[in-house]
């Protein structure tokens, strides 16, 4: 990687989430069409966000649940 | 995801959690207690402890919701108290901390991709199996540990950067940051898994 791929590094982040600004678009845009190996980073960095976006959340087990209500003396408020 | 921003009922709700009230503390359980889970598991990376994280930050929420002044939302303060214990546990001097060789990152928290093959040509069905999911899994546990909190409360609980910053006591600018670096180390921790992937589909379409 080049200086100027280090150089724009640090904003492919905002870049992806959309915030950066037009002119840091345009630049970060200008070099992609050129440079393979940012582009890489860019589309697997944004695939990795995606995957883990994705990623279905931890499910609380119903005993762990249980034993909450019972730690903060709740058992009799507990929804089925 | 619960939302993490104040509305009136929750500054009702507040206001009777503060009188002690059963029911509300109930209520409370009941819309916050999975995400606390979630967050406590993925930073303990065990069920026993999250589980212990877990009853910890409702007893603390307790004995501290008379001085929550509401400046953020209740889901956002029960997080922190989350994170907060969940560090004081990690922090323990006799705890066998698992710390990870991290020779990615240099002193500063520069990271410089070297994994450089693109992997995104695979079938999606490939990235929706289990062991995909483990890998994802795997790969959070061993995020530095600055990292990784942002990183689960932004991308995975989907708060806001501000409520991420306000969570983790972190500035906006630091929370996109260590954003950023969280983002760029998971993609280089599991593109050689995905790369060998891609490459053994290549090699079976070939023939070889």
């Amino acid at each position: 990687m080049s200086d100027n791929c280090h150089h724009l590094l640090d904003d492919l982040s905002s870049y992806l989430d959309g915030e950066a600004s037009a002119a840091l678009c345009a630049e970060i845009e200008r070099h992609l069409e050129t440079c393979e190996n940012c582009r890489v980073v860019v589309d697997t960095m944004n695939k990795t966000v995606l995957l883990y976006r994705d990623l279905p959340q931890p499910t609380l087990p119903d005993d762990v649940r249980t034993r909450l209500y019972q730690s903060l003396d709740l058992e009799m408020f507990m929804q089925e | 995801m619960v939302n993490t921003t104040k509305t009136k009922s929750e500054r009702e709700l507040i206001a009777r959690l503060k009188t002690g009230d059963k029911a509300a503390w109930s209520e409370c359980l009941e819309t916050h207690s999975p995400n606390v889970y979630a967050l406590a598991l993925r930073l303990m990376g065990s069920e026993t402890e999250a589980e212990d994280v877990l009853q910890e930050t409702f007893m603390n929420a307790y004995k501290a919701i008379g001085s929550f002044e509401g400046r953020s939302g209740l889901g956002t303060w029960l997080y922190r108290i989350t994170y907060n214990a969940s560090m004081m546990r990690l922090r323990r001097p006799n705890k066998e901390f698992v710390s990870v060789e991290d020779t990615m990152m240099a002193e500063d928290g520069r990271l410089i991709p070297e994994q450089l093959f693109d992997w995104c040509c695979l079938p999606e069905q490939e990235f929706e199996t289990d062991e995909v999911k483990v890998r994802l899994e795997q790969a959070i546990q061993q995020l530095p540990e600055k990292y990784k909190a942002v990183f689960v409360l932004r991308e995975l609980e989907e708060l806001s950067t501000q409520e991420t910053a306000d969570a983790l006591d972190l500035t906006v600018g630091a929370t996109k940051v260590r954003l950023h670096r969280a983002r760029l180390w998971l993609r280089e921790r599991l593109s050689p898994y995905f790369t060998e992937m891609a490459t053994a589909d290549v090699r079976t379409e070939e023939g070889v």
